[in-house]
């Protein structure tokens, strides 16, 4: 709330301030009897008025979108998506190899302790198994995207979906689902995810796409709740209920929509952590066990670091392209936040 | 007060019931249960049904969850299937190595974490704002143990400061009194071995920091920024008081409200991190215990019981967190 108008102490400093007018306070306003703050605030909310009219009510999400486009970091972090989702979509354009084939001018100086670097024809040299690391880099994006948007996707239905419910109906469901909630949210993301992929009897490459799923599952659902009952109070919904509109249309059509935005900012940034978690699942041995699959998780957190000593670059790359792509959701999702909400601007 | 407490507890206990619960028919539903981890995918069907019947699996799934929290109650978490010792002996050994870690971390996030924010807001816009944004942004994207070996690579291999991994030096011999090495060595005055453990407990615990540092920082940026716009800032400001008194008194005190409770919630970022920090450092604590549980055939029972512990903990510290608002801001008191 920093409108000057609803600020009467911002506004009277200014007023005294000003050094042209004391003497001429015009008549009318005193006749008036509003005085001298009154008439300025009165010309400051017709302006405000005419401005807002100019635009013809521009809509929220319209208005944070063209906020977003001013805001240098958030279109940083968009390039950062925009390049890894088109790296994703043409990768057998861009790999010069097949990911999956084995070389034999790589395997033949191939050994446990000594990995072929770069070489002529393979920029990057060898990956453990004698396969080029560049092109595996490349396709890596597609699983990467792959999982990450999946997780996020299935986390963000069931809890969109129970955060709804609960938001709607309120009373013993609400509770119900929150405790249920509260509950997953006792444990940490990791180890939820750990026992979820560890009670499955194999792991592959879906328990870790629902494991990172279920773990966002509360989040998505308490705040869409959070939001849901927010909108429940608000005098739109009000205007609508007095209107005569159905309570599942109000629901689905005027309080869903609109408490929707928060959850999208945080799937943006589930983006993040869901690659990151998906990595540490790998790492810990509980991840896709397909070793012809390219995935950056998969390519840093067991062959990254078995060869560490040996060739530190199979780490590397994939640890920076998880970096940056962790780091172009995250600054997306914050802006967009900000967008949406100015008041979060830090 | 006291009732804020009790009502606390109690959802406590509501919260921990029912996760055992979940857990509970859940490994016992599962493909791949305590049966095929014991016997192997092999086992003739008649064993099978014999191990069943022994282990009291045959049982209705309610009658079993009774008999488990019974025993449960007097400290009875079955015995381990890879190595046969009671659970809570195994955990035990392995507790206080993590603690030791996590605390380490959390006096590291929040010692460096609170001045480092507090400067950035002061110096918004300036260098050391922005370089402490883009460290936490950086922090937070980062898989922490690719970090940990990064740190492990300069600090072990390249120039030799710390030691690669474990908790003391072999051929350390030290008494073992709590399991907290740096503790033991100040109760027993064996003080070399205090250095060692510190010594080893830097690494880790700066890998394991990371996120909360980086969260921490973040926190206190932005709510130092929320009060120092405040009208009573520019009040103390206006009518002379010191610096430090302000700082202090004004705005930390104010601030640290989002803190402290942005500090409970790291508390599961700090259970997560350490399993991956220890599988890293070969730390043999918790994490360790955990990832060997998985790897080396599911051991159920250690599971079961460390999941537990986990969500205990968690839920414990945050019951805490919420407990020492009171003490930081005695509005909440009156509520």
């Amino acid at each position: 709330m920093s409108d000057p108008i609803t600020r009467p102490g911002v506004a009277a400093p200014r007023d005294g301030a000003d050094p042209t007018g004391t003497g001429e306070r015009p008549a009318s306003a005193t006749e008036r009897g509003i005085g001298r703050l009154g008439d300025r605030k009165k010309a400051r909310l017709d302006e405000l008025a005419r401005a807002s009219a100019d635009k013809g009510g521009v809509s929220l999400v319209r208005d944070a979108f063209r906020r977003l486009r001013r805001n240098p970091v958030a279109m940083f972090g968009a390039a950062i998506v925009a390049v890894f989702i088109l790296v994703a979509i043409f990768a057998p354009l861009l790999a010069p190899h097949d990911p999956a084939q084995r070389f034999d001018e790589l395997t033949k100086n191939l050994t446990v302790d000594s990995i072929p670097g770069a070489s002529s024809g393979f920029p990057l040299g060898s990956d453990p198994l004698g396969r080029d690391f560049l092109s595996r880099l490349i396709y890596g994006s597609r699983q990467t995207l792959f999982v990450g948007v999946l997780a996020t996707l299935i986390g963000l239905a069931l809890g969109v979906l129970i955060g709804a419910v609960a938001g709607a109906f309120g009373g013993w469901i609400d509770n119900i689902l929150m405790r249920f909630t509260d509950v997953m949210l006792a444990l940490p993301a990791l180890l939820l995810a750990i026992s979820l992929v560890a009670m499955a009897s194999k792991s592959s490459q879906w328990t870790v796409i629902l494991a990172v799923a279920i773990v966002n599952v509360p989040i998505f659902a308490r705040l869409l709740r959070g939001s849901m009952l927010a909108q429940r109070e608000s005098d739109h919904v009000l205007a609508a209920r007095a209107l005569g509109v159905k309570q599942r249309s109000i629901v689905l059509r005027h309080m869903l929509p609109n408490a929707m935005t928060a959850v999208i900012v945080q799937a943006t940034l589930t983006l993040s952590t869901a690659i990151l978690e998906a990595a540490s699942l790998s790492f810990l041995g509980l991840g896709d066990p397909d070793i012809n699959r390219a995935e950056w998780g998969l390519m840093l957190g067991v062959d990254g670091v078995r060869y560490f000593e040996v060739r530190p670059e199979l780490a590397y790359y994939p640890a920076l392209a998880i970096i940056v792509v962790a780091l172009g959701f995250t600054l997306l999702g914050e802006g967009m936040r900000e967008a949406i909400d100015p008041k979060n601007r830090r | 007060m006291l009732r804020v407490i009790v009502r606390r507890l109690l959802q406590l206990v509501v919260t921990l019931i029912a996760l055992s619960a979940l857990i509970f028919i859940w490994l016992r539903n599962l493909p791949g249960g305590p049966v095929d981890a014991l016997l192997g995918e092999r086992a003739t069907p008649e064993t099978r049904a014999l191990l069943t019947k022994a282990l009291g699996y045959d049982q209705p799934i309610l009658v079993q969850y009774a008999k488990f929290m019974q025993r449960v109650l007097t400290g009875d978490f079955g015995n381990s299937i890879r190595t046969g010792e009671p659970v809570t002996e195994v955990i035990g050994r392995a507790f206080p190595a993590t603690i030791e870690l996590a605390l380490a971390a959390m006096i590291i996030a929040i010692g460096l974490g609170v001045p480092l924010g507090y400067l950035a807001a002061r110096y918004r816009g300036r260098l050391l704002d922005n370089l402490s944004i883009a460290g936490t942004l950086l922090g937070i994207s980062i898989p922490i143990f690719f970090l940990g070996y990064l740190l492990k690579d300069v600090f072990t291999q390249n120039i030799h400061w710390f030691p690669p991994s474990g908790r003391l030096s072999t051929g350390l011999d030290n008494t073992n009194v709590t399991g907290f090495f740096v503790l033991d060595g100040l109760l027993t005055r064996e003080f070399d071995a205090t250095a060692d453990a510190l010594w080893h407990l830097i690494l880790p615990a700066f890998t394991l920091a990371t996120i909360p540092l980086a969260v921490i920082v973040r926190m206190t940026r932005a709510s130092v920024l929320d009060v120092l716009n405040e009208d009573y800032v520019r009040t103390a400001e206006a009518k002379g008081l010191r610096h430090k008194t302000i700082r202090g008194r004004h705005i930390l005190r104010n601030a640290l409200l989002p803190v402290v409770t942005i500090i409970g919630l790291q508390t599961g970022a700090l259970l997560s991190g350490a399993v991956l920090t220890e599988k890293v450092y070969n730390w043999g604590g918790l994490g360790t215990l955990i990832t060997d549980s998985i790897s080396g055939g599911r051991d159920y029972p250690v599971l079961q019981a460390l999941i537990l512990l986990a969500a205990l903990v968690f839920v414990v510290v945050n019951l805490l967190v919420d407990l020492s608002y009171a003490v930081i801001d005695p509005r909440v008191r009156v509520r």
